[in-house]
């Protein structure tokens, strides 16, 4: 029950339509497995149906993962996914650095099962993996950022339908990945998509989209290129075609390693790839595909805000200080988990799921359960996942805020390190993935161990740490003010580290400080790291300004002594 | 006789793909690649039964086009079922160019890609020895509606809805 009545989330619910596509899909898999099981489809052929319904198999089990479409969960949808992981798993599920949902350890033979218990309440496994358009992804403080153009998230809706089971884009060369950002500020690291979509307003104020392509971490990392700068929105779904027809007939199919759009990109030039898109498209424009506005304002229609309050915001501004001088733990809290929001009186709470000792984006069934409680008391049943890995409650009322953080805190989802060196992106690693070269988790507790003390760590300030283990990047490693990337050495786990990485706008990849580390070195090492921003740093200056005015010489040099 | 599935039925296999390295056209109705078909041309002025060509994934249709409009069948081979540029093709011939004959797909296919083939034009499908033609052919309609249009659906659903 919502306190504030029973506003229902600001979410896309489905219709029959919707239902039938699902429902018809988990049958089609059910039928795949049945056929897979009694040896009539070999493993070779049954590969991409199951990585097209989420499901790869690992290092120890097979693992699910399950499309949390850009981001978004109701308090009904997260006691499903509690009930999935205490049924069907070990009563716990994972955060993915995609918005997405992990399960472990599920049984072949029960996926079918857990897939229609998705699809009761509106959700799948569909193209979560798999050479094909990938789940949609946006900013976590979508609605609500101060900073917004636009809500991104009907236009992910839209992209959403238009992905899923595309007839034409099943078998593309390589994943396919699509972001869009909707604010002035980049949430949504979308210079590092297959696709990034900016929202932006021409000079006659119409709505549309910059489109940029060719984005992306793995082995290259490389930055997307503006190839439109300006798509007026009704056009969004014809171009999209036009891009993902020209790359499915020219992308590599050769050598999966070079089979990534961005290969094509820049072996043709951004520009030459724009005029082949654009030539596509002439042929697509203005065809039935082109979006209407009926359309449009039927799935803007879900995302309307929810109910607010006027309230009498100074005052509650007011309160929250004189609690937070009451309680040090509380204004640590305020200080780094809650974000303001363009509504006065309301704020976004971000629940950390990085406590140490727990793998990063890890959460048990009670704690889920816990989260679907706290939502629907404080932020209208509706929540976010993040690309951190974290959970973020929009529209929570100030007045609120106390109590949610007694009951978090009791749940260990109030730890509050947000944006700090403890908020560590870290992929699944040697773990759990079959592709791993080292492990990640234990690094990350390491360092999260080695760095408990607080006060340490806020004075640190904003500190990206990613960690990934191996070339694929799932843990944004290229991105991180600090990187860590798991390297393999004659058999032994070994971490190179990254400097200067940045996801956001103005996004710069990390450049290889030098030598990779022993495991039991890595620690040691970043605490080097941090001792000279420390002594560098100027004023409120942060690691990454601090790095980005004294290079990466001073970082090397105390990491492996003086190299001249 | 080899066997095919063709507009849901199972059908028997009235074409015969010539080999890439014969010096000279077999009788009966003729599967052709675009560059026997140049190889044969004076050839087949004298053929009697019907000429079709198939086509590899990387064909720059766009340039052949016109030669190929008129033929009745029009074969896409995918060299394995993970390549997906056939699809593509399929799409470009009916939709763009308006080819209304045989458009089969051949190769690599397995029959769990058989409703994204359909939806994208191809109404014939050979499969490699073996398959249970009719009861693959239940893939054929794996799902009764789709988001976007094809050849199937010139509608997208969002204008239905
Ligand atoms: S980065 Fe590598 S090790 Fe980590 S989850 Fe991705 S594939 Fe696995």
């Amino acid at each position: 029950m919502n306190h504030r009545g029973t506003c229902p989330p600001q979410m896309y619910r489905y219709d029959s339509y919707d239902h039938k596509i699902l429902d018809e899909r988990v049958n089609q898999f059910r039928d795949q497995t049945h056929r897979y099981l009694a040896g009539e489809i070999s493993d070779e052929e049954f590969l991409p149906l199951r990585l097209q319904n989420g499901l790869y198999v690992q290092r120890l089990a097979p693992m699910l993962r399950i499309a949390v479409p850009y981001g978004l969960l109701s308090s009904q949808q997260v006691r499903k996914l509690a009930h999935i992981a205490r049924v069907y798993d070990k009563g716990y599920v994972h955060f993915t650095t995609r918005q997405n949902i992990q399960l472990n350890w599920p049984v072949l033979e029960q996926v079918p099962d857990i897939l229609a218990e998705l699809a009761s309440v509106e959700m799948h496994a569909i193209q979560t993996s798999g050479n094909c358009i990938r789940n949609t992804t946006t900013d976590q403080f979508a609605g609500v950022a101060a900073d917004e153009i636009e809500d991104p998230r009907p236009w992910c809706e839209l992209i959403r339908q238009w992905s899923t089971i595309h007839p034409e884009f099943a078998f593309l060369p390589r994943k396919f990945k699509i972001a869009v950002c909707g604010s002035e500020q980049d949430r949504a690291a979308f210079l590092l998509h297959d696709i990034g979509l900016q929202i932006v307003k021409n000079s006659d104020g119409e709505l549309g989209f910059e489109v940029f392509v060719g984005g992306g971490l793995g082995r290259t990392p490389v930055i997307g290129s503006s190839i439109r700068k300006f798509l007026p929105k009704q056009h969004l779904l014809t171009y999209l075609d036009a891009i993902l027809r020209v790359y499915n007939r020219y992308g590599n199919r050769d050598n999966k390693y070079k089979a990534r759009i961005k290969i094509l990109v820049k072996a043709w030039t951004p520009e030459v790839f724009a005029e082949r898109v654009e030539a596509e498209w002439e042929h697509l424009k203005e065809g039935p595909a082109t979006l209407t506005h009926t359309e449009i304002s039927r799935i803007k229609s879900f995302f309307t805000a929810p109910d607010y309050q006027s309230v009498d915001h100074a005052k509650l501004d007011a309160q929250l200080k004189t609690l937070g001088a009451q309680s040090k733990a509380f204004s640590r809290w305020l200080e780094r988990n809650i974000q303001p929001q363009k509504q006065l009186g309301y704020a976004s709470v971000t629940l950390s799921l990085k406590p140490a000792g727990v793998a990063p984006g890890d959460v048990t069934d009670l704690q889920l359960e816990c989260i679907a409680d706290l939502a629907d008391r404080f932020s209208f049943g509706e929540l976010r996942a993040t690309h951190n890995q974290n959970i973020v409650l929009v529209d929570v009322l100030k007045s609120d805020l106390y109590e949610l953080w007694q009951q978090a805190k009791a749940a260990g989802l109030a730890t509050p390190t947000i944006g700090t060196i403890n908020d560590i992106i870290c992929c699944p690693g040697g773990d759990y993935c079959a592709l791993a070269n080292a492990k990640s988790i234990p690094v990350a507790e390491a360092i999260q161990r080695k760095f408990s003390d607080l006060d340490y760590v806020y004075d640190l300030g904003d500190l990206e740490l990613n960690i990934s283990g191996c070339m694929n990047a799932c843990g944004h490693h290229h991105v991180g003010h600090i990187g860590i990337l798991g390297v393999d050495k004659k058999g032994q786990e070994w971490y190179q580290i990254q400097l200067g990485g940045s996801a956001n706008k103005n996004a710069s990849l990390g450049k290889v400080l030098g030598p990779s580390l022993a495991r039991d070195a890595v620690t040691d090492g970043i605490e080097k790291l941090l001792d000279v921003y420390i002594e560098n740093r100027l004023d409120q200056e942060s690691f990454l300004s601090t790095y980005q005015r004294i290079g990466i010489e001073k970082f090397k040099e105390r990491v492996y002594g003086s190299t001249s | 006789m080899a066997q095919l599935l063709k507009d849901y039925q199972v059908v028997e296999e009235h074409w015969s793909i010539v080999d890439e390295q014969a010096e000279s056209l077999p009788c009966g109705n003729l599967l052709l690649s675009v560059s026997q078909r140049q190889q044969f041309a004076s050839q087949l002025k004298q053929q009697d039964g019907k000429v079709g060509i198939w086509l590899d994934g990387n064909a720059e249709i766009e340039e052949i086009v016109e030669s190929l409009l008129d033929l009745p069948l029009i074969a896409i081979k995918f060299p394995k079922f993970v390549d997906g540029r056939g699809f593509s093709l399929a799409r470009l011939l009916r939709e763009r160019y308006q080819y209304t004959g045989e458009l089969r797909a051949i190769g690599g296919i397995i029959r769990d890609q058989l409703y994204l083939l359909r939806r994208c034009g191809f109404n014939a499908f050979q499969f490699a020895e073996g398959v249970d033609l009719s009861e693959a052919a239940k893939s054929l309609d794996d799902f009764s509606e789709a988001y976007q249009v094809a050849t199937d659906q010139t509608i997208p659903l969002f204008r239905r809805r």
